[in-house]
C-alpha cells in the first residue's frame, strides 16, 4: 500500500493492563501492525479479551499506547482527534438527559461546530439513520436498535474521515443486527469514510468489512488478514451466498483454537470428555 | 372501580384521616378527655381560621422562615461543594464518604447545646442546627452523584472533544443530577423540621417557639390550631420541593 493511502497505520503496538503489580500485570496486545487504507472497512475480530478493543481505543487517542506508534494521516496519535476520528460504542453511550437530535447537537458542540449549523447537521444525520420522526425522542423512550442508529447518527454528524465501532450491535438481538448491518452497509458505502469495526459475529465480519484481521488469544497478537474483496454496498443476498459462508468457515478454522485457548486460560475449561456425575442436591 | 386503583388509595387515606378526626370529636364531645388536653374540633378549627385570617401567624413563621432560609444559604452550597471536591479523586471519596455517613450517623441534635452555647438562644443557634443537619444528605448525594457517573459517558464526550467546563457542565453535572437532587431534596425537609423542632426546645421566637408558650399558657386550642398550621407548611413545603424533584428528574 502507497504510504499516501494509508489512513490509520498502527505500527508494533503493545499494551497491557495492571502497571502497578508485574505478577498480575495482563499483557492484552502484543505488537500489533495493521496498515489500514483511506475508505477501507477493517472488522477486528477475536477471541474475548484479545485486545480488540484496545487497540480501537489506542487509535482513537481514549488511550494512550504502552510500546509502538498510531499514526493517522502521518501524525502520531496523543490524544482524541474529534475532527478526524468518531467513535460508535457498544452500549448506548447517548446522554439519556437530552433527545436524540440534542444529544447530536451537544456532539457538535463538543466537537466545535458552529452553533448555526448543528440543528441541521443533527436532522439530515438523523433522516440518513432513518430516525427522524424520533428527532425529539429521549434515548429511553427508543428501542436497543434505534439507539444504535441514534448513536451512529451521532457520529456521522461529527463529519470525521475515521469512524471506529466497538461491537456497536454487540447487544442487540440476531434479527435486528441484520437489519442494521444492511442499512449499515448501504450507508457506509456512500461515506467513503475508513472504518475500524470490532464485532463477535463471524458473519458480520465478513458481510461488512473489505478486510477481516483475526485476532490470537490473550495476548492478543494479529494472526492473519483475510480480504473479502465484494463490492459495496452489501446486498442482503450476500449475507446467504456461499462465497461469505465459506469465508466464515474460514474465518471460523482461524479463531476456533484460539478460543479454546481462551477458555483454558480463564475458565479451565477442556473439550468435554465426560460428563461427572450429577451431584445430590443439598437439602 | 378497581381494587389498588389509585382512587381507592386516596379514598382510603383520606377514610384514615377522616376517622382520626371524627375519633377526635367524639372523644372531646362526650367529655371522654379534659379540654384542657385536647380541646374540640370545632374551637381548634374557630382558632385556626382566625390566626390565619388575621395574619397573626407571619411574626412567628416569618421568623422560622428567615432561620431556614439563612440555614439553606450555608447547606445547600456548601455540601455541594464540598461534595463535588471529594467526588474528584477515588482517595477523597473513600477517605471523606464513609467519615461523613459515620457523621449522618450520630444524632447531630446532640450539637444543639454547644450551638446555643456559641449562638445565643436566639435564631442563630437555630440556623446552626438547620444547617448541620442539612449538609449531610447533601454532600453525601453529591459525592455519591458525581463519583457514579457512567465512565461510557465521559469516554464517548471526550472522543467528540469535550473536556474541562464543557465536560463538566454539560455531562457530568446532567449524569450527577438525580442523585444530588435526592440529596437536596432530603435536606431541604429535614432541615426544615429540625429547626421548627430546635424551636420547641429552646428559643425566642418562630412557629415552634409560638407553640411551646401557647402550651405553658395552656391556651390548648390555639396551639392545636398552630400545630396544625405548622403541620401544613411542612406539606406545602414538601409538595414544592417533591414536584420540583421530579420535574428535575422527568428523563
Amino acid at each position: 500500500m502507497n504510504s499516501r493511502d494509508v489512513a490509520i497505520k498502527v505500527d508494533n503496538v503493545s499494551h497491557a493492563f495492571g502497571l502497578e503489580d508485574e505478577e498480575r500485570r495482563v499483557s492484552a496486545l502484543e505488537n500489533a501492525s495493521l496498515d489500514i487504507g483511506r475508505g477501507e472497512l477493517l472488522s477486528l475480530i477475536g477471541p474475548s479479551g484479545c485486545g480488540k478493543s484496545t487497540l480501537l481505543n489506542i487509535i482513537g487517542g481514549l488511550m494512550p499506547a504502552m510500546e509502538g506508534t498510531v499514526l493517522i494521516n502521518g501524525a502520531p496519535v496523543r490524544g482524541p482527534l474529534p475532527q478526524t476520528v468518531a467513535y460508535v460504542f457498544q452500549e448506548s453511550a447517548l446522554f439519556p438527559w437530552r433527545s436524540v437530535r440534542e444529544n447530536i447537537e451537544l456532539g457538535l458542540s463538543f466537537q466545535g461546530a458552529p452553533a448555526r449549523e448543528r440543528t441541521g447537521r443533527a436532522m439530515d444525520a438523523l433522516s440518513a439513520v432513518g430516525l427522524a420522526d424520533f428527532a425529539n425522542h429521549y434515548p429511553s423512550q427508543l428501542s436497543g436498535g434505534m439507539k444504535q442508529r441514534a448513536q451512529l447518527a451521532r457520529a456521522m454528524a461529527l463529519k470525521t474521515d475515521i469512524l471506529l465501532m466497538d461491537e456497536p450491535f454487540g447487544a442487540l438481538d440476531e434479527q435486528t443486527r441484520m437489519v442494521l448491518g444492511e442499512d449499515l452497509s448501504v450507508l457506509l458505502a456512500q461515506t467513503h469514510k475508513t472504518i475500524v469495526f470490532v464485532t463477535h459475529s463471524l458473519s458480520e465480519a465478513v458481510f461488512l468489512a473489505d478486510r477481516v484481521a483475526v485476532f490470537t488469544a490473550r495476548p492478543g497478537r494479529i494472526k492473519q488478514v483475510m480480504s473479502v474483496n465484494e463490492p459495496h454496498p452489501r446486498k442482503p443476498e450476500f449475507m446467504t451466498s456461499d462465497k461469505l459462508s465459506n469465508m466464515r468457515n474460514e474465518l471460523y478454522e482461524l479463531l476456533h483454537d484460539e478460543i479454546r485457548k481462551t477458555m483454558m486460560g480463564t475458565e479451565g475449561v477442556a473439550p468435554i470428555a465426560a460428563a461427572p456425575a450429577p451431584k445430590r442436591a443439598a437439602r | 372501580m378497581k381494587w389498588g386503583g389509585k382512587l381507592v388509595q386516596r379514598l382510603v387515606q383520606l377514610g384514615f384521616l377522616v376517622a382520626l378526626l371524627g375519633t377526635w370529636h367524639f372523644m372531646t364531645a362526650t367529655g371522654t378527655i379534659n379540654p384542657l388536653l385536647l380541646p374540640s374540633v370545632p374551637s381548634v378549627w374557630t382558632k385556626f381560621v382566625q390566626i390565619v385570617s388575621n395574619g397573626e401567624y407571619w411574626p412567628h413563621l416569618k421568623i422560622t422562615l428567615y432561620e431556614y432560609l439563612v440555614s439553606m444559604c450555608i447547606f445547600v452550597p456548601s455540601g455541594l461543594t464540598v461534595g463535588y471536591l471529594v467526588s474528584r479523586s477515588r482517595f477523597t471519596v473513600r477517605t471523606f464518604d464513609p467519615l461523613f455517613s459515620g457523621l449522618y450517623a450520630i444524632p447531630q441534635i446532640i450539637l444543639l447545646p454547644v450551638y446555643i452555647l456559641y449562638f445565643g438562644l436566639g435564631p442563630g443557634s437555630k440556623i446552626a442546627v438547620g444547617a448541620t443537619i442539612g449538609f449531610f444528605p447533601v454532600v453525601l448525594n453529591t459525592i455519591a452523584g458525581f463519583s457514579s457517573v457512567d465512565r461510557l459517558y465521559i469516554t464517548a464526550a471526550k472522543s467528540m472533544g469535550a473536556s474541562g467546563f464543557k465536560m463538566f457542565w454539560s455531562v457530568m453535572v446532567p449524569a450527577a443530577w438525580p442523585v444530588v437532587l435526592t440529596g437536596l431534596r432530603i435536606g431541604l425537609i429535614i432541615s426544615f423540621l429540625a429547626i421548627l423542632g430546635t424551636e420547641t426546645i429552646v428559643s425566642l421566637s418562630g412557629l415552634g417557639h409560638r407553640i411551646v408558650t401557647l402550651a405553658e399558657l395552656l391556651n390548648t386550642s390555639l396551639m392545636f390550631a398552630y400545630i396544625i398550621f405548622a403541620v401544613m407548611v411542612a406539606i406545602a413545603l414538601n409538595f414544592v420541593v417533591s414536584t420540583a424533584e421530579a420535574r428535575g428528574k422527568r428523563h
